[in-house]
């Protein structure tokens, strides 16, 4: 082992932890989600401290925003959550529709929600697949990521891209729901539930699946609250808070769905929240697509807005709920072309501060079970 | 009672300016009341949850404002005033009530010669890393912050990226990898 190598990977702490073992994992490591880095001091395998250390993909994406018009600002929020593009995609759009005082016609709405909902399915199954790989269970992902690719399959029918999609326009969205989709979506949605299936009776019930996640990191609603948690982590904790529920946008007032709640925060509960989500995102588009058909063929998909987009001056904050919880954009115009101040509230961010507090007196190894079930990506953590 | 009354009765005197853009809300506060004035918020008018905290750079609305202000004045040969410049920086706090789903934006602005806000992470430890990036992307400093470091820029780095003077490309800094962490 050469010199450098050693101080990269295991040094021994400064004085006072003198018995202590800083151990420095990432920002390049197999286990960690991205380019994240924490350091951690050890006493033998438990977990005494860890600092994350963020920014290792930071790209100014708010400085960008500021030189660039509002609309060629839509592609660089695909790359925030790239798991869920179209979730970041909509909730800029809206945030400058919410700017010009405007609402995209009401079968755009249905149509942003139907690949919402997807984008969302599609992003809980690589959290909980990851989670799983993490952990030891490798055939779940399998089953999982089948499921993601025929979902991307849809995406590049409607907009041409997988992964970055750019969903939609300010003002609505670009192209109806491809023809394909009408066959497409029973098939598809019996399998994702099949996909589901298998991996509910792989892992739930698993013995060692249960001795991995339950009690692990376990954490209470009123801190959660505190530190600013949202999303499926906040749910964990037993807090119900949805904001498609509490502050209703497109027509998720129109449908049915449930906000499954867990009760100890653990590693455990994340899971099973995001498990039973997936299925309430089926329920959800299931009702849209209904909506969705009530509409005639030629029903307007845009708004009319101007090609050089100059809102008044102002300010706003529009949060939507994407697959991590709430997703804000504020933004101040000048009443210029270019947006005066965009600043992303990232969901991941308010979670992964809390990071020393949830993985404290844990073992190494639920530091990584920890890391996956919050489920940090590194491209809206840093921007 | 309505939220504008609600705000109105709980602050009182600390409040300067109440202004709505399409149904946000929007109320400016003193800097040096800005703790007190937060935890009252979260007290009595039951905004429980911390969103965001922003920072914003005010230099070039000014010099906008400027520039019109001269155009005006060339053409109707006389002097048109338009003021003193605003204080520089200002910073925004994205308060939400739980309870009744409403939200609210505190604001308190930072003039470029005293650069300084108390921390509010006694109220809220969610203001923890949002107070280091609006100190990494602006230079303001939180005093009582725990661990007032650089947030997303390493720790060398000099400049403040986020204000409007500093170029779009940066200005050429490099980060030298060393990793002599002993």
């Amino acid at each position: 082992m050469t010199k450098k190598f050693e101080t990269i990977c295991i040094t021994t702490g400064p004085t006072e932890y003198s018995d202590y073992v800083t151990l420095n994992i990432g920002p390049i490591h197999p286990a960690m989600h991205g380019t994240l880095r924490v350091i951690t001091k050890t006493d033998g395998e438990t977990i005494i401290s860890a600092k994350p250390e963020i920014g290792y993909l930071h790209r100014g994406v708010e400085k960008l925003g500021e030189n660039l018009t509002y609309t060629q600002f839509l592609p660089i929020t695909d790359r925030l959550n790239y798991c869920s593009a179209i979730c970041n995609n909509v909730a800029y759009e809206m945030a400058v529709e919410k700017l010009l005082g405007i609402e995209a016609p009401p079968k755009a709405q249905l149509i942003r929600m139907i690949m919402m909902e997807l984008a969302r399915i599609a992003d809980h199954q690589v959290c909980v697949g990851i989670l799983g790989v993490d952990l030891g269970a490798l055939t779940p992902f399998f089953y999982l990521i089948l499921q993601r690719e025929e979902i991307y399959e849809i995406f590049e029918w409607h907009h041409g891209a997988r992964l970055t999609n750019s969903m939609g326009a300010i003002g609505g969205v670009e192209a109806d729901l491809p023809d394909r989709f009408h066959e497409k979506w029973p098939k598809l949605r019996d399998s994702i539930r099949k996909a589901n299936d298998e991996t509910d009776k792989l892992l739930t019930h698993n013995r060692i699946w249960m001795d991995r996640t339950i009690g692990v990191n376990a954490f209470c609603g009123d801190d959660a609250l505190d530190w600013g948690f949202t999303g499926p982590m906040l749910r964990a904790c037993g807090v119900r808070r949805d904001l498609r529920k509490d502050e209703p946008y497109l027509m998720y007032d129109k449908v049915d769905f449930d906000v499954p709640v867990g009760k100890h925060g653990d590693v455990f509960d994340r899971y099973m929240v995001r498990m039973l989500e997936m299925e309430e995102s089926i329920k959800i588009i299931d009702q849209a697509y209904e909506l969705y058909k009530d509409f005639p063929e030629d029903a307007p998909l845009m708004k009319k807005v101007p090609k050089i987009i100059k809102p008044p001056e102002g300010q706003i904050y529009h949060a939507i709920e994407s697959p991590n919880g709430e997703l804000g954009f504020f933004i101040k115009s000048d009443g210029s072309d270019k947006p005066y101040r965009i600043k992303i509230r990232p969901p991941c961010f308010m979670v992964y501060q809390a990071f020393e507090d949830l993985v404290k007196g844990e073992m190494i190894s639920d530091l990584i079970a920890c890391l996956s079930s919050i489920n940090v990506i590194a491209g809206e953590l840093d921007r | 009672m309505n939220l504008k009354e609600r705000v109105k009765d709980i602050l009182g005197d600390d409040l300067l300016v109440m202004a709505e853009f399409r149904g946000d809300l929007c109320i400016e506060v003193p800097s040096k009341r800005l703790t007190q004035v937060l935890a009252r918020l979260k007290e009595e008018g039951g905004f429980d949850f911390l969103s965001d905290i922003i920072g914003i750079d005010n230099i070039d609305l000014y010099v906008k404002k400027a520039k019109k202000g001269k155009k005006e004045a060339d053409e109707k040969e006389d002097v048109v005033d338009i003021g003193p410049p605003p204080p520089r920086f200002e910073v925004i706090y994205l308060l939400l009530s739980l309870s009744t789903n409403e939200r609210l934006q505190v604001k308190v602005s930072v003039p470029e010669d005293n650069l300084e806000l108390p921390s509010i992470t006694s109220i809220w430890r969610a203001a923890n890393w949002p107070e280091r990036e609006v100190y990494d992307m602006f230079g303001i400093r939180f005093k009582g912050h725990p661990n007032l470091r650089r947030l997303l820029m390493w720790d060398e780095f000099q400049d403040h990226p986020l204000r409007k003077d500093y170029p779009l490309e940066g200005k050429g800094e490099e980060r030298h990898l060393d990793y002599d962490v002993a």
